[in-house]
């Protein structure tokens, strides 16, 4: 390792980013900050957290070539496997990361929002193995809609306390959370859950995801002795995608896909495609792409995921869209469920919602290629949390009709 | 960034001087309550705010009400809450501005509000809107001194005082730039958190006061978890040039949404105690 002189981190993707809070909360995050850059040249921390993402996480996940999913012979779809993540989906990489850096700053508590209550189950997982005080917010409709993860968490230890404010859901657990810290910052540590949210967050995350890429990118070139041509991920907050996007931003041939939740159409107002149909403006602490009225009032987001119902973006998102580096889509409701369910009887596998998005617009890329074209998508998290939501939505009589 | 505007062309906060200067003059210090504009509608809101004025407040801090207050507490949420349920949006919140005004033209007039209502409007826009609606300042709960430049800017273009807040935990660094950077006065918290009277004020602030004095900053103002009289006067006495109460004025008009001569009349019973302890 060599010696570090740097002591502060760009706060910045291009025009987005910053650290909009109030200014109590400057310097918790200074702080945190100071701590994350210290980090990255400790060795003994680099073990550790290494050491337990191998051994207690299972790094690293596998890479998946689809054997029955794709019709077209010219297309193969790649399934980088973070469903087997310990904890279900990759929340649990960045989790530990940040839990350990907790620990480095010397607090005991930690404060977390959950969306789907995934990453509220890894900050809990990593809460219990680390010794640390959880207490997680999630939104009244979340905790409805994600009921055995609610469970899962209070299993392990976690406090899980329901938000009723505004509409019950992540933005609002967001919120709360923020509040919480602001109080509580000198003892505790606010562990958010994706690359959003104010300087250092974006960044910190995605430096605690961006093995996936690294790996993905190592298995894919093993495998297929090649790049693949598309990069394919969910976006709410943008975290697993960034993590994936990451190493390849350089590869510019690689095409990088950012699915977002198109809930009932971006027609309607019923969707969370923040990058594809949202404008620039502030929320949760950066400037980035965000839904809101004409005098900038957040407006509420849908989608029949909870983990991409957010009415915001990670600010470096922002930065690969207005570049052209990336490119954001929407995948509706149906969309999603069609792929949830095709990924299932095809190949086994039963995906989270979240990534059935990223999964449906590989099988629309899959379906139309008419050169040889090579897939990789990540597949962010497993279904199992999802299937009493599913499995309602699915017996109910007007599912089809609506379609 | 100072090299671009200095304090001597800029009459920003001029209401503001004149409040602090006259008051002390009467060994007084200002009373500042806070109400969101448009609470519970805009005839009401008014009311209200007129109320507020008769009986004694110096000056007042008034929030436009936005969608996500995160570094707020429940009772102000449920105000924006009630506000925008009602329809009011910036622009109204401008024409409820420009009748206060109208109909006091002498009480300093300061908004308190999220940073995206000004980014949705532009920044330069917005201020210049406020400036005509008879504003002298404007605070924004989310922008800290390190993204404040291109705020403060388009702030001092339209000669609006920018309101920087001096918390308990601020590095010597951060106090040093608010004190240079501030007009009119400056919001000095009281504690940790969020807005609201469950948890009431730490007293005393005199320390991070006279540490603020002694960097030259606007007249000190002590906010967050101020509800009673005396707690006004122990601001005072530690050193502070006026106290901002917020929740518990708008606690004034959520129990009494049902009944606007209870609110008038509570509203009006409030600040008058709160002011004489001033």
């Amino acid at each position: 390792m060599t010696q570090t002189t740097q002591h502060t981190l760009d706060p910045y993707f291009g025009e987005f980013g910053g650290m909009y809070v109030s200014e109590l909360l400057v310097p918790a995050l200074e702080q945190l900050e100071a701590a994350f850059i210290d980090s990255q040249s400790d060795e003994a921390f680099q073990a550790e957290f290494n050491k337990l993402l191998n051994s207690f996480a299972g790094r690293p996940t596998p890479l998946t070539l689809c054997r029955n999913i794709v019709d077209n012979p010219l297309a193969k779809i790649y399934l980088k496997r973070e469903d087997l993540l310990h904890g279900g989906a990759h929340k649990t990489n960045q989790v530990l990361g940040q839990a350990l850096l907790a620990k480095k700053m010397g607090k005991t508590e930690i404060i977390a929002e959950t969306g789907a209550g995934q990453h509220g189950v890894a900050t809990a997982i990593a809460c219990a193995l680390l010794g640390l005080k959880c207490r997680v917010y999630m939104g009244k409709v979340d905790c409805e809609r994600q009921q055995p993860n609610v469970f899962r968490m209070e299993l392990m230890g976690a406090e899980v306390i329901p938000v009723t404010a505004g509409s019950g859901t992540l933005k609002d657990a967001v919120n709360e959370a923020l509040r919480d810290w602001s109080a509580n910052y000198d003892k505790a540590h606010y562990l958010l859950g994706t690359a959003a949210g104010p300087h250092p967050f974006p960044t910190i995350v995605r430096e605690y995801q961006k093995m996936i890429g690294i790996e993905a990118k190592a298995q894919i070139l093993a495998e297929q002795g090649s790049l693949p041509d598309y990069v394919v991920a969910c976006v709410g907050g943008g975290s697993n995608a960034i993590g994936m996007f990451h190493d390849f931003i350089n590869d510019t041939e690689v095409k990088l896909i950012g699915v977002e939740a198109g809930g009932k159409g971006i027609d309607t107002a019923q969707h969370g495609a923040t990058l594809v149909a949202g404008s620039k403006g502030m929320l949760h602490g950066a400037y980035t792409y965000i839904m809101q009225d004409k005098y900038g009032q957040i407006e509420e987001s849908y989608s029949v995921s909870a983990g991409l119902d957010y009415p915001g973006v990670g600010p470096q998102h922002s930065l690969l869209k207005e570049i052209g580096r990336a490119t954001y889509v929407a995948i509706n409701d149906d969309e999603a469920l069609d792929a949830f369910q095709t990924l299932s009887r095809t190949e086994g596998i039963i995906p989270a919602l979240e990534s059935s998005h990223a999964l449906a617009h590989a099988l629309k890329i899959a379906e139309s290629a008419t050169i040889e074209t090579v897939i990789l998508v990540n597949l962010s998290g497993r279904g199992d949390k999802d299937l009493t939501h599913v499995h309602s939505i699915l017996s109910g009589e007007n599912y089809r009709e609506n379609k | 960034m100072s090299s671009t505007f200095t304090a001597t062309t800029s009459t920003a906060g001029q209401r503001y001087n004149e409040c602090f200067a006259s008051l002390a003059d009467k060994q007084q210090g200002a009373f500042i309550p806070f109400v969101t504009i448009g609470d519970p509608n805009k005839e009401q809101s008014i009311k209200v705010i007129k109320t507020l004025i008769d009986n004694g407040a110096d000056a007042l801090e008034l929030g436009i009400p936005f969608s996500d207050p995160s570094a707020d507490g429940v009772t102000i949420q449920m105000a924006a809450k009630r506000a925008l349920d009602a329809d009011i949006n910036t622009d109204v919140c401008i024409d409820i501005l420009k009748e206060i005004r109208a109909y006091n033209s002498s009480i300093p007039i300061g908004l308190l509000l999220y940073a995206n209502l000004v980014f949705a409007r532009g920044l330069d826009k917005f201020y210049g809107d406020m400036k005509a609606a008879g504003v002298d300042s404007v605070l924004i709960a989310d922008v800290p001194m390190r993204e404040s430049e291109k705020f403060e800017q388009a702030a001092l273009k339209h000669d609006v005082a920018p309101i920087f807040i001096a918390p308990p935990n601020a590095s010597t660094d951060t106090l040093k730039k608010v004190a240079a950077h501030g007009q009119g006065y400056t919001y000095v918290l009281s504690r940790a958190g969020v807005t609201g009277t469950e948890v009431k004020a730490n007293m005393p602030g005199a320390e991070l006061i006279n540490t603020l004095r002694q960097y030259d900053a606007p007249a000190p103002v002590l906010g967050f978890g101020i509800s009673s009289p005396k707690q006004v006067s122990e601001a005072m006495e530690n050193g502070a040039e006026g106290a901002i109460s917020g929740s518990a004025v708008v606690k004034i008009i959520e129990i009494n949404l049902d009944d606007e001569d209870a609110m008038l009349n509570d509203l009006a019973k409030f600040v008058r105690e709160m002011k004489a302890a001033s």
